[in-house]
């Protein structure tokens, strides 16, 4: 099928390196492009939140930060459940050109599932459900 | 990446593309696990061609034949293959297009 692993976006920018990295690394910068809220802790394992409408909340954990060059964060793969340990890996890259900058995003990491990983989810998953809900009638019985 | 994760990913989507196997699948998700006279009596499908649908679902690892009650065999799905499948659509889902034209729209005002 040939479904990608990762995907790669270059676009030039007519403003300066620093201008672009406010715009991608502070929390007023994010919520006016990306999300509608955002927060960010910008440091290399510090975490970061973007709101997308009432619905949707996305939890970043930074990964590179080399102002005002690379910015890099992890996030968790959309429509996946919440604790599925898989996420993709984002980064930004600027580099000056005159006036400008060429921005750089690479998303990478959507097809990093290894055969073993698999199996391993598969059999985890075969319970699912039926062994939470099986959890939550122990407790209640317990109560 | 390992050739049996492509294998999967396109049984499921394989799966899906029939109007008959989708509805299977939705009933499993929709109500838990159950039996081909259970969803015969839900879906307007027959019987017979449930079994069908059910015994090839079974082969190709997304649902899971149980025992029921009164010894009947209960159908409960998988979602493991769906997980696999859904990576793939988040390549197709995720919208950078959009984003930097945004980016670009925001730093332009």
């Amino acid at each position: 099928m040939g479904f990608p692993d990762r995907i790669e976006r270059t676009v030039e920018i007519a403003h300066p390196p620093a201008k672009v990295w406010a715009a991608l690394t502070t929390a007023d910068g994010l919520s006016s492009w990306f999300g509608n809220e955002a927060s960010i802790d910008l440091r290399p394992g510090g975490s970061a939140q973007m709101t997308f409408g009432s619905e949707h909340t996305a939890r970043m954990r930074v990964e590179r930060v080399e102002e005002p060059a690379v910015f890099g964060f992890t996030w968790h793969i959309y429509g996946l459940p919440e604790n599925d340990p898989r996420r993709t890996y984002v980064e930004f890259t600027l580099e000056p050109t005159g006036d400008g900058t060429r921005l750089t995003v690479v998303e990478s990491g959507f097809a990093q599932l290894s055969a073993d990983a698999f199996r391993e989810a598969y059999d985890g998953n075969t319970k699912g459900w039926a062994s939470e809900l099986g959890e939550l009638v122990d407790y209640l019985n317990a109560a | 990446m390992p050739p049996d994760i492509e294998a999967i990913a396109e049984q499921v989507f394989v799966a899906l593309a029939d109007p008959s196997r989708r509805a299977i699948l939705a009933a499993l998700a929709a109500g838990g696990p159950a039996t081909a006279t259970d969803l015969a009596a839900r879906l307007p499908i027959t019987r017979q061609a449930i079994a069908k649908h059910l015994g090839l679902l079974a082969e190709a690892g997304l649902v899971m034949a149980e025992p029921g009650e009164r010894r009947r065999v209960r159908y409960r799905l998988r979602s493991a293959p769906m997980q696999v499948a859904q990576q793939f659509l988040a390549a197709l889902a995720r919208n950078w297009d959009d984003k930097l034209d945004a980016l670009r729209e925001h730093l332009n005002n």
